[in-house]
């Protein structure tokens, strides 16, 4: 190696790392290009397709739109979805199946999306929220039929 | 003279990289030989994440067996469920819509830039620069926002089903492609700045962990790897699945062998990526974003193989059907597994320093070699 190549070699690899050191100034010196996001201040809007959890939505009547047909059972991988039915007597005086509790193990929901899909009325859907630590693991059970509630009219 | 370097002599160090090291991206153990600092041998123990997501598969229907693949190479999950779709349309016989092939393929190529970018930026870390990592998990985000939007997930999406994909595009998911690409095309240059062209970062890599090409095709090296030794691999030039066979896609080839080829390679695959976004994303067919099919899938007797290429490589899917609802046996071919089988070879006589960015340019991600 001459002296020439041997000083070349020096000069060029201070100017690579100046490059590089300059770009790192850049956003030293560029505080608004900064996007670092203070989450538990600011919490950035989701997107409404964001799957959170499984929810029923209820009416102001609290009537839902789940007929019991147990298509969201059938379409989980993991056995999160188990429907309880009971025989009810409707306004025609004939006995039909209709939904007894919806029960949804958040704990084993992997949030693939494939109940929504599969219910034939859309009763169940996808939920924004995202914060579902809690201290008791039974307490990630949820029943989502809320308490008296039952099926809307005119969904079969 | 390599059997000679694998045995282990008296004087030899024994050292365990993993299973909890940082610079191994998750869960992978290394047993390496050392004699002094050279690395005599290295070999990878697996089955820390094990999973059996096959043998899972087999008792799960045709639709529910992909939202698993997400978890195996989970920085192309599209690119995963995607395969998976095919082989399953493959048997079922159904004519994809073509507006669905276009989406398919453009989540496709933006889940490759965003595990390029990741894989760059834990690469720099790996061998000692820190802020190229907040660089690429920047830009990187902007690509999960923009497919949160659209899927409903960040990480992963079970987006591609049989038939199609799940919903149609977000309205915004056009506007937002076109500002990522304009943003993302000065970033490269950003990446070239900050890591390509600095001294030191060619000097780690330049000659380290060299692999021939005939050994690259004997260790089933697929995708980046495999590119870097000159072997022409890509699936998505040589077998064109969806879309691909109508863009213009240049095969990104380097003879280097080394670790600055993977570098060089995956670098260039990046823009690949970019045109291939920039061809299809203003011209989106209108029309259905997924074809009729039954509601219970059942595939014909008979053996089905598909394979897509991910950001590291082939994958295959090789399904075994009786004709049931659930498939008999689910096989996959994952790159990751036949890339790490290389690790031996191409850290012999390497220094120990140079182990760390040997498995960088790899980009291995554990639970897909393990499954």
């Amino acid at each position: 190696m001459t002296l020439k190549t041997y000083f070349s070699n020096i000069f060029s690899t201070i100017r690579s790392l100046l490059k590089g050191m300059r770009r790192t100034g850049y956003y030293f010196t560029h505080h608004k290009e900064i996007i670092t996001q203070q989450y538990p201040e600011y919490k950035p809007p989701l997107p409404e397709r964001f799957r959170g959890e499984v929810v029923m939505p209820h009416n102001a009547d609290n009537e839902h739109k789940c007929t019991g047909c147990t298509a969201c059972e059938l379409a989980c991988p993991n056995g999160t979805i188990k429907i309880v039915t009971k025989q009810e007597i409707n306004a025609a005086g004939k006995k039909k199946k209709a939904l007894d509790t919806f029960v949804y193990h958040l704990e084993l929901c992997t949030m693939c999306n494939l109940c929504i899909v599969a219910c034939p009325t859309d009763a169940i859907e996808m939920a924004q929220s995202f914060e579902h630590s809690v201290f008791d693991r039974n307490s990630l059970i949820k029943t989502l039929n809320e308490p008296g509630s039952k099926l809307e009219e005119g969904i079969e | 003279m390599l059997e000679e370097i694998g045995k282990t002599e008296e004087g030899d160090l024994i050292i365990n990289i993993g299973p909890q090291h940082p610079s191994t991206h998750g869960v992978l153990h290394l047993v390496i030989t050392l004699n002094g600092e050279t690395v005599k041998k290295v070999e990878p123990h697996l089955g820390y994440i094990h999973r059996s997501i096959e043998k899972m598969s087999e008792s799960l229907s045709y639709r529910q067996f992909i939202y698993a693949t997400s978890r195996m190479d989970y920085l192309s999950s599209h690119i995963n469920n995607h395969g998976c779709a095919l082989c399953v349309e493959q048997g079922l016989e159904v004519e994809i819509p073509e507006r669905a092939q276009v989406i398919r393929v453009l989540m496709g190529e933006l889940t490759r830039i965003a595990s390029h970018v990741l894989w760059w930026g834990a690469l720099a870390m790996d061998v000692g620069a820190i802020t190229p990592f907040f660089h690429a998990f920047r830009e990187r985000e902007l690509l999960n926002d923009l497919m949160e939007e659209t899927c409903g997930a960040r990480l992963t999406m079970n987006y591609m089903v049989p038939g199609g994909v799940m919903f149609d595009l977000h309205p915004n998911f056009q506007r937002r492609v076109h500002e990522f690409i304009s943003m993302f095309k000065s970033k490269i240059g950003e990446y070239d700045e900050l890591v390509t062209n600095n001294a030191i970062f060619i000097n780690r890599m330049k000659g380290v962990g060299y692999i021939s090409r005939e050994d690259a095709i004997s260790y089933g090296c697929s995708g980046p790897v495999a590119r870097a030794s000159g072997v022409s691999c890509d699936i998505r030039k040589l077998y064109p699945y969806d879309i691909y066979g109508k863009v213009q896609l240049e095969e990104v080839l380097d003879d280097g062998g080394d670790c600055y080829a993977r570098y060089i390679v995956r670098m260039k695959e990046m823009q690949q990526s970019l045109s291939v976004i920039e061809q299809l994303i203003d011209n989106i067919p209108s029309g259905d974003h997924m074809a009729k099919t039954k509601a219970v899938l059942k595939l014909p007797k008979g053996e089905y193989y598909s394979r897509v290429e991910t950001a590291r490589g082939e994958f295959g899917v090789y399904i075994v059907s009786e004709g049931k609802m659930t498939p008999y046996r689910i096989k996959y071919r994952s790159p990751g597994f036949s890339n790490l089988s290389a690790i031996d070879h191409m850290a012999r006589g390497q220094k120990i320093g140079d182990l760390v960015a040997i498995m960088g340019s790899l980009d291995l991600v554990i639970p897909d070699i393990d499954r």
